[in-house]
């Protein structure tokens, strides 16, 4: 039975490459790799064919040149005489305003209406169920044009807004106006300005929607400040919990941290509101919120925001109802519970797929086609493909772009979401 | 004892009293109300809310809705009508503008006489489908299932019916080879034929046969160009293309990306991270306008083909994801079983790992599916006439300039429907599957 000596080693036969399963994965791959570096072959040389056939070649140089189109709306100085590459900058932080404003309020609709559509109260969730199964059925690109064409077609023209008995007039103090041309609101201005861009006039058809970005930085590297500042403070209220069990009051002091500083710097910098007012045909002063934007906004919002209502929902009902009873049975209050039982589990199941809403989100706002507002679609991908004709360079740079942007949103979350995650074993 | 106590107290009462009512406030409406609506101070302010809500919006559509006009040749008409009935200040919906073009918002420009086409290739897909949907079909109607596609080709372009009929064979073809090379020389070389045969076929056998054949027998359907698509057909024929072409990729994909192997795990990441990274608006602009850079000079297809494959491309990398979420929560043992029971990986994947990881899936690729579908509206930018293309189209016409609403309201409606209902089915479909936590 017992033999001491080695087992027999067979030679490498050839077959083995493909039936034993050691060699067999390398054989596969080896393939693999064979086959797709032919087919990327094929379409690098199909494309650089293509590219000679029409007198073409790969070249960016074509961003340093002369725009020459204008951009209705910009968050930085343009005009038409700088480069597509400063326009492509334009559209980028278009995108990337509307994206933002639009995951600001997505979130604050979906916590809502995720929690309303799980009350108790039988005609607040159905009004909630309607709101979700209605904006989640319907494509979003039909909500931008509706959005857009009751902004366009139903709200009163400035010209309402004039006269003794006007049929329009301004809401909030007469400090918003809502038109059919956009909506109208205090311009928010630095007369002390650091950057001196006050005497700016806005261009005619153009909209600045902010001026002086010194003093915008100024004032968020204050708020930014004061916000680490105030969590310091709630850790030494911590650490004083800890050691004596009882936490200090501190809120007013967190109050006064957040306020106090930016109020200064605000003040220094003359903090000052211009309301938009009627003048010849159109409101002057103030700043135009195009209807663009309006549209943009209000339907990513209002779409994303049934989409993460759902997360919301099925968060808080995967929290099983052991741990608020467990919780209650401790003798905490219904708001400890909240915060410290149920939301942080919840949370653990809400955030990836609320990653993906605001990746989803951001990719969404590229439906501003449908709308006209000059997004980084429209500038690189549009205006700038077409006048140079180079569309090779301008959809894969577009491309690249909300690649890199979905990348690093995606990178950013995770590393949140790595964070809360549940430390297993 | 009794005595003393019968003497002291008055009166005994020694009959049952009949049931009472239950009080007012806790039967009925009124219990239901105060339960439901007003529990709380909470509650009722946003029951009050709500109903303002409701109030609100009903108030403003109900007359809108109520003073429609249904019969009118245009809105000049229609405002006439209204102004004759209701007065000229009463709002008022125009739907005769449905009454006048559904037929354009249904089929686009598909030529009036074979408006049936379309129709029965819907038939024929939702009969088709049965089989796949529901599991009380019998087991042979699998074979028209798998048939349909050609079927529907042929009905709705048209041309030949030679074309789509050899094109079938392929598939045939490539079955008949798997079993005859599988009994001689094993699966692997079978799975190599299976798919070299059919290719081969198709490049080199199909065109000249189906021309032959037309020009001997030219049987079959007038041709209909892609651009005369429009409208729900073509929002149906690309999102049904879509979702059927998307789930088979999707899953290898899940699978590539679920993979040991380093280079087709790389790949099939890489693939879906660049494919979910960029809008789809973007890939649709590629298809249109680059595709023709990276295919041999010359080469110029069908613009609605190069949606198609976009879209099914799009789709398959969210469908990728969603499997692979389903193949990563299935426990580890089923992996080491099916090891254990000596499957290799086709058969492993195939009998116990995909039946089990698709089930837990059925949720998000639904999900993907009524995205893919919405999504087909945005074919509008470059250039097919989709439903809200075709808005475009019917308010350019001077009888219908300025009608707005009525559209909208007709295409999301019918948007609903179809999304709605494939929502539906899919929680159907989960409660069905559903075998353990009853």
């Amino acid at each position: 039975m017992t033999s001491l000596t080695d087992p027999h080693k067979p030679a490498f036969r050839l077959s083995q490459l493909i039936y034993d399963t050691r060699y067999r994965s390398m054989t596969i791959q080896v393939v693999a790799m064979i086959l797709l570096l032919t087919a990327f072959g094929w379409l690098i040389n199909n494309t650089v064919e293509n590219l000679g056939a029409l007198g073409k070649d790969f070249d960016f140089s074509f961003l340093g040149s002369r725009a020459g189109y204008d951009i209705n709306q910009m968050l930085i100085e343009y005009d038409n005489s700088m480069t597509h590459g400063r326009a492509a900058l334009v559209g980028i932080l278009n995108t990337l305003l509307v994206a933002f404003l639009g995951c600001i309020t997505a979130t604050i609709i979906g916590v809502f209406v995720g929690v309303l559509r799980l009350s108790k109260n039988w005609i607040v969730s159905r009004l909630m169920a309607v709101y979700v199964e209605g904006f989640r059925n319907v494509p979003l690109l039909l909500w931008i044009i509706l959005i857009y064409a009751v902004m366009s077609e139903s709200m009163p023209r400035p010209n309402d807004f004039r006269g003794e008995d006007p049929s329009a007039s301004m809401i909030l103090g007469d400090s918003v106006a809502i038109t059919n041309r956009g909506i109208y609101i205090p311009r928010i201005g630095f007369s002390n300005s650091l950057s001196g861009n006050e005497a700016v006039a806005p261009i005619e058809g153009a909209t600045p929607l902010a001026t002086g970005a010194i003093d915008w930085i100024l004032v968020f590297g204050a708020l930014a400040l004061s916000v680490i500042a105030v969590r310091y403070v709630r850790k030494k209220a911590t650490i004083t919990q800890e050691a004596t069990g009882v936490r200090p009051t501190t809120w007013y002091w967190q109050i006064a941290i957040l306020v106090i500083p930016v109020l200064i710097v605000s003040l220094f910098l003359g903090l000052t509101f211009s309301s938009p007012y009627l003048k010849g045909f159109n409101f002057t002063e103030g700043t135009h919120l195009r209807n663009s934007l309006i549209a943009l906004w209000i339907a990513l919002s209002l779409y994303t925001g049934a989409f993460i209502a759902e997360i919301v929902r099925s968060g808080i009902l995967s929290v099983s109802k052991g741990q608020s009873e467990a919780a209650f049975a401790l003798g905490l209050r219904p708001s400890w519970t909240m915060n410290l039982v149920i939301l942080p589990q919840a949370l653990r199941v809400i955030i990836p797929p609320l990653i993906s809403q605001f990746l989803n989100l951001t990719k969404n706002s590229s439906l501003a086609i449908a709308v006209g507002y000059m997004d980084v679609r429209a500038t690189l991908g549009g205006i700038t493909i077409n006048q140079t004709g180079r569309e090779l360079e301008g959809m894969l740079l577009l491309g690249l772009f909300y690649l890199a942007l979905s990348l690093l949103i995606s990178s950013l979350m995770n590393v949140y979401n790595n964070s809360k995650k549940l430390k297993e074993r | 004892m009794s005595d003393t106590h019968a003497q002291t107290v008055s009166y005994v009462r020694d009959t049952m009293l009949p049931q009472a009512e239950p009080p007012l406030r806790d039967k009925g409406a009124v219990k239901w109300m105060r339960e439901n609506l007003f529990s709380s101070w909470l509650n009722a302010i946003l029951t009050v809310l709500s109903l303002f809500v409701v109030y609100w919006i009903v108030s403003h559509l109900y007359p809108w809705f109520a003073n429609s006009v249904w019969r009118a040749g245009s809105l000049t008409e229609c405002r006439e009508i209204r102004d004759a009935t209701v007065g000229s200040d009463a709002p008022s919906a125009c739907f005769a503008v449905i009454a006048d073009r559904w037929q354009q918002l249904l089929f686009g420009f598909y030529p009036k006489e074979y408006y049936w086409r379309p129709v029965l290739a819907l038939v024929v897909f939702l009969v088709s489908l049965w089989p796949v949907l529901f599991d009380n079909a019998p087991r042979k109607m699998l074979f028209f299932t798998l048939a349909a596609p050609f079927i529907m080709f042929a009905l709705l372009w048209g041309g030949p019916i030679w074309g789509p009929l050899f094109v079938a064979l392929g598939f045939v073809l490539g079955y008949f080879a798997y079993e005859l090379v599988n009994k001689s020389a094993g699966p692997l070389a079978a799975t190599l034929a299976a798919i070299i045969l059919p290719l081969l076929y198709w490049f080199y056998l199909v065109g000249p046969l189906a021309g032959l054949f037309s020009s001997v027998a030219p049987i079959g359907f007038e041709y209909v160009d892609s651009k005369d698509f429009g409208g729900f057909t073509l929002s149906v024929v690309i999102g049904v293309a879509g979702i059927v072409l998307s789930l088979p990729l999707g899953i290898l994909l899940a699978l590539g990306r679920s993979s040991d192997l380093f280079l087709i795990n790389k790949v099939s990441v890489g693939f879906i991270e660049i494919i979910r990274g960029v809008p789809l608006i973007v890939w649709l602009f590629t298809a249109s306008l680059l595709l023709n850079y990276f295919l041999p000079p010359g080469t110029n297809f069908d613009l609605m083909l190069r949606v198609i494959i976009m879209v099914t491309l799009f789709s398959a990398a969210y469908i990728a994801e969603v499997v692979r979420g389903g193949l990563a929560a299935l426990p580890k043992g089923q992996y080491e079983a099916a090891d254990a029971l000596g499957l290799d990986y086709w058969k492993a994947m195939r009998l116990i790992i995909l039946p089990q990881a698709l089930k837990i899936s059925i949720p998000g690729i639904v999900n993907t599916f009524i995205g893919l579908f919405k999504d087909t509206t945005l074919v509008v930018f470059i250039g097919l006439l989709d439903p809200i293309g075709l808005t475009n189209a019917i308010r350019a016409s001077t009888d219908w300039n300025g009608v707005y609403w009525e559209l909208f309201v007709f295409i999301g409606l019918m948007f609903f429907i179809f999304c709605f209902s494939m929502g539906r089915y899919s929680l159907y479909l989960e409660k069905k599957l559903q075998r353990e936590h009853r």
